[in-house]
């Protein structure tokens, strides 16, 4: 009888073990995918406040008719986009130009002092800081994740339920992806 | 979590030995009568915390339209730290520089700054103080520091009560001959050595648990800073954003002591103190310290540089931190160019931030110039102070805000600014 109870037990105390295992496996994979999100979300964001700044500095910056137009072009782009290394590409380049922007605009001084222009630039600035802050935590989660399916015992548990790695956000380019610096 | 263990069984102890020394077997009366002190305000404490923290310290909650810039770092570090809901922003009016963080869980979570801090600091700066204090929330730092603050003051509050009931009861054996007898025998009180236990107890367990609390509190302080410098890539933002702090000696006059470890500097202590009895480690060290990082920003960097300044083996951080712990490079500083304009820009910032928070009205004049008029402005016109031009003021609309205004905070809100500039006069007159 005592044998058939110690059994029982074991085999019970090793069906929670695994339960809580895959549960907290589903749980780091939600949260790459939530920090995934995030990263969208700030693109989003930088996408949306173009267009208001184009406007803002079209009647000061003249000469600057082809950045502008990049900056324009860039970003549809990445709007449209609709695989992921299509988009990451247009990201990269909208960066790209961004980061040209802003040392243009040391150039023109009354830009710099127009009231709506400060705010745009604030704007700006922390969006870029969002994006590479959603970069960070997900690249954080994603390690996480990923030790979690290689260490033992839960890769046991990962192998059994096909949990994959996730990728890392990775930048091909440094140069080309880093986040503009903004001069204030 | 030692330290909680040891505060736990300190309170424990001190009921159960107190309890004893009153009369044999009134041990578990004594250490029940301790818990029911320290469930009850931990209970207060768990849901009232944050609004006496906030109400001590009279802050005032903005939207982001008040003050983008602080409203845009609090959401960056909410995101780098990924927490699931933007804490709500407050401005504290007063003219040092100092932050706390406060609630009881990320999802109840406030932030607030001093108007000083909005003045003084440049964007990185600010960052690595925010970062500061959304590690603290997502540390859950606030609930383990009001759980650690509850025991003690628990212990406080028994003790004191224990020495009331002790000094009535022998006086009034004294007084009524016979002793009444306690739980079990005939004699009144405990075993004597119980009760030379009890009064040793008594004595010692307040300041005990107080150097408890406050070892603790240092504790987190470090693994918040090292958190922020996480968050941020950027621990030179936090450390000189702590040597302005530093530099800083203009006290909180009216933040109240059982808060004082949520600020980022302990605001009733003038000068950075160091040793057993401070809520805070030196800004010395913590300065020192972020520098010392070695142009990496990890847990492990931060431990191997709070060796190095320390001089001592064992870490400031607990293992869990230090699990999962990733290399990061260090980014590079934003270049900002602090010229006078962008420093009174902020300043004006910052002045606006708290105005709009106490129900301002900002009109336009002709001139350019923006007109601040207090709520509890009572004329029609105002004269503009750069081209001396009337300006209407819409009394009608202000009267409604007023109304509202009056509803949520209770009180004029005039009143806080006036304070604060006559502070500022008085200050530089001083000086």
């Amino acid at each position: 009888m005592i044998p058939v109870i110690v059994l029982l037990v074991v085999a019970g105390l090793l069906v929670v073990f695994i339960i809580s295992m895959y549960n907290r496996l589903v749980q780091a994979r939600n949260q790459v995918k939530n920090a995934w999100s995030q990263i969208d979300v700030q693109l989003k964001r930088r996408h949306d406040l173009i267009p208001n700044l184009i406007e803002t500095v079209k009647g000061y910056m003249t000469h600057e008719r082809e950045l502008l137009e990049n900056i324009t072009k860039a970003r549809s782009r990445a709007m449209q986009a609709e695989s992921v290394g299509e988009r990451s590409q247009a990201e990269s380049e909208l960066s790209g130009a961004m980061g040209q922007f802003y040392v243009v605009v040391e150039n023109y001084p009354d830009l710099k002092a127009n009231e709506n222009f400060l705010s745009l630039q604030e704007e700006l600035t922390s969006t870029e800081n969002r994006i590479g802050f959603a970069r960070q935590y997900y690249n954080d989660e994603v390690m996480k994740y990923n030790n979690r399916i290689q260490m033992f015992p839960s890769n046991v548990i990962a192998g059994m339920f096909n949990f994959k790695q996730e990728d890392f956000f990775e930048i091909e380019d440094p140069g080309e992806r880093e986040v503009p610096k903004v001069a204030f | 979590m030692f330290l909680v263990f040891l505060m736990a069984l300190l309170l424990v102890t001190l009921g159960y030995v107190v309890g004893e020394a009153m009369g044999r077997g009134g041990g578990y009366v004594g250490l029940l009568i301790a818990v029911a002190i320290w469930t009850i305000l931990g209970l207060v404490a768990y849901f009232q915390g944050h609004q006496v923290a906030l109400r001590s310290a009279g802050a005032k909650k903005i939207q982001k339209e008040d003050h983008p810039r602080l409203y845009n770092i609090v959401e960056e570090m909410t995101i780098a730290s990924g927490l699931g809901k933007i804490p709500e922003v407050y401005v504290i009016d007063s003219p040092a520089l100092n932050a706390f963080a406060a609630g009881r869980n990320p999802d109840n979570a406030v932030v607030a700054v001093t108007a000083g801090l909005l003045r003084r600091l440049n964007r990185d700066q600010l960052q690595g103080v925010i970062a500061h204090e959304i590690a603290h929330i997502k540390n859950r730092d606030i609930l383990f520091m009001t759980l650690m603050g509850v025991m003690a003051g628990a212990i406080v509050i028994f003790c004191e009560t224990m020495l009331r009931v002790f000094f009535y009861s022998s006086a009034g054996r004294m007084s009524s001959g016979p002793p009444r007898g306690g739980g079990g025998g005939g004699r009144g009180g405990g075993h004597p050595i119980m009760m030379i236990a009890a009064v040793v107890l008594i004595i010692l367990a307040p300041i005990l648990s107080r150097l408890l609390y406050l070892a603790s509190s240092r504790k987190r302080e470090y693994l918040a800073d090292a958190t922020a410098a996480v968050y941020t890539r950027y621990p030179e933002g936090l450390a000189s954003a702590l040597e302005a702090i530093k530099r800083d000696v203009q006290p909180m006059n009216q933040v109240n002591s059982a808060v004082a470890p949520m600020f980022i500097k302990n605001p009733l202590q003038k000068v950075s103190a160091r040793g057993l009895f401070s809520t805070h480690p030196p800004l010395d060290d913590r300065i020192g310290i972020l520098r010392s990082m070695g142009g990496a920003a990890s847990f492990n960097a931060y431990q191997e540089a709070w060796k190095k300044v320390g001089g001592k083996r064992a870490g400031a951080l607990p293992a869990s931190a230090l699990a999962g712990d990733q290399d990061a490079g260090v980014r590079e500083a934003s270049p900002l160019a602090q010229d006078k304009a962008e420093a009174r820009h902020q300043s004006r910032e910052a002045g606006d931030a708290l105005r709009k928070a106490n129900n301002f009205l900002f009109l336009a004049c002709v001139c350019g110039l923006r007109v601040k008029i207090p709520p509890d402005f009572k004329k029609k016109e105002i004269e503009c102070p750069r081209c001396h031009r009337n300006v209407a003021v819409p009394l009608a609309q202000m009267a409604a805000a007023g109304v509202v205004a009056d509803a949520v905070s209770g009180k004029k809100g005039g009143g806080l600014i006036q304070q604060a500039k006559e502070r500022g006069k008085k200050g530089k007159k001083d000086r």
